[in-house]
């Protein structure tokens, strides 16, 4: 009869020895997909504009990215032009493309893509300079950065 | 003899440790891709270069923008942005061109076969005329519509031929790299290619 009688009370406590795990799990994942934000904004935050038909740019190293908008200082009233960390000329667009092209293999260069990530209410002029320069320098592949929209 | 048992090390806060870092990296993550519009620029042509060969008029669509964002279809009509994406899907897939013996002519065409529109999808061009001072933002919503008409005639193909939306061919193209799916993925993009043309803007 003694057998039966060893029945423990109440449940044992669950382990929570296996909580760190799961943790760091989570955390390594966070921290293997996370991208620092490397340039720092010095111009308005765009509003980009929104479209049904975006294309997702992989390859991150291959874009180079032209930001336009407006001007943090108010006396500005056009629209200006932010390559990496400094507010550029359009004339300065040239170099930018150049300097980034130096990073790449050869074969690499003619995937590049010019990524312009511009206000909506910025000027078609603006852009079509940009543009121009881009053309003179057979930097050919661009996309318009949208923001995707369904309905 | 007492056996000296070591004390085990509380690993009960190493929990809370990850979970600060957890929380930093949670909060510091920006999990978005850039997405946007791809068009490709045109070469740039050398002085010497041969003229142009002569386009036809009626296998053009210009579309033309002000600073207003005021549209312009044909240079008489004066449309709304929701109009463009039928107005180019019409166009498009006209396929008025009665090749000799059926050589030339669009079998896949379900437009109207309206003689004054474009004879051939691979011959209609879209053209884009913007103005300087016109907003960027106006100036997306016509590339956006141009890119769905593009789509849903892609779309439609696809379905007939392979039983498959582009859209989902090109999805899958995500998890099969095969050359088989690449080359469905170019027909159909050789079907219906993309030819839109912008114009220099104006000054003013």
């Amino acid at each position: 009869m003694s057998k039966f009688k060893k029945q423990k009370k109440g449940l044992p406590p669950i382990s929570t020895a296996s909580l760190p795990d799961i943790v760091f799990m989570l955390l390594f994942f966070f921290m293997v997909s996370t991208t620092m934000r490397e340039t720092e904004l010095k111009i308005i935050q765009p509003t980009l504009p929104d479209a049904h038909n975006t294309k997702k740019l992989e390859h991150k190293n291959l874009v180079s990215t032209v930001y336009v908008g407006k001007s943090m200082d108010a006396t500005n009233k056009g629209d200006v032009i932010q390559l990496n960390d400094k507010i550029a000329r359009v004339s300065d667009v040239r170099n930018f493309i150049f300097a980034n092209r130096e990073k790449l293999l050869e074969e690499e260069v003619p995937f590049m893509t010019t990524l312009f990530k511009a206000d909506k209410n910025s000027k078609v002029g603006t852009i079509a300079d940009i543009k121009r320069e881009l053309r003179e320098i057979d930097a050919l592949k661009i996309s318009y950065a949208a923001t995707p929209r369904n309905d | 003899m007492a056996r000296r048992v070591l004390p085990e090390i509380n690993a009960g806060s190493m929990a809370d440790i990850a979970f600060l870092l957890l929380i930093f990296f949670l909060v510091a993550t920006t999990m978005e891709v850039d997405g946007g519009i791809a068009r490709k620029l045109p070469q740039k042509q050398p002085p010497n270069a041969p003229k142009p060969p002569i386009i036809k008029d009626r296998n053009v669509l210009q579309i033309a923008i002000n600073r207003n964002d005021a549209l312009l279809v044909e240079g008489n009509q004066r449309v709304d942005v929701k109009e463009i994406k039928q107005i180019a899907i019409d166009f498009i897939d006209n396929g008025a061109r009665e090749g000799n013996k059926g050589v030339g002519t669009c079998t896949y065409c379900k437009g109207a076969k309206d003689p004054s529109s474009s004879d051939h999808p691979n011959k209609a061009i879209i053209s884009l005329k913007s103005d300087r001072g016109t907003s960027y933002g106006a100036f997306i919503a016509i590339h956006d519509a141009l890119g769905q008409a593009y789509t849903v005639l892609r779309n439609r193909v696809s379905m007939e031929r392979y039983g498959k939306s582009y859209e989902a061919l090109i999805k899958q193209q995500k998890s099969d790299k095969s050359q088989k799916l690449k080359d469905k993925i170019k027909t159909i993009k050789d079907l219906y290619p993309e030819i839109i043309s912008e114009v220099e803007p104006t000054e003013n």
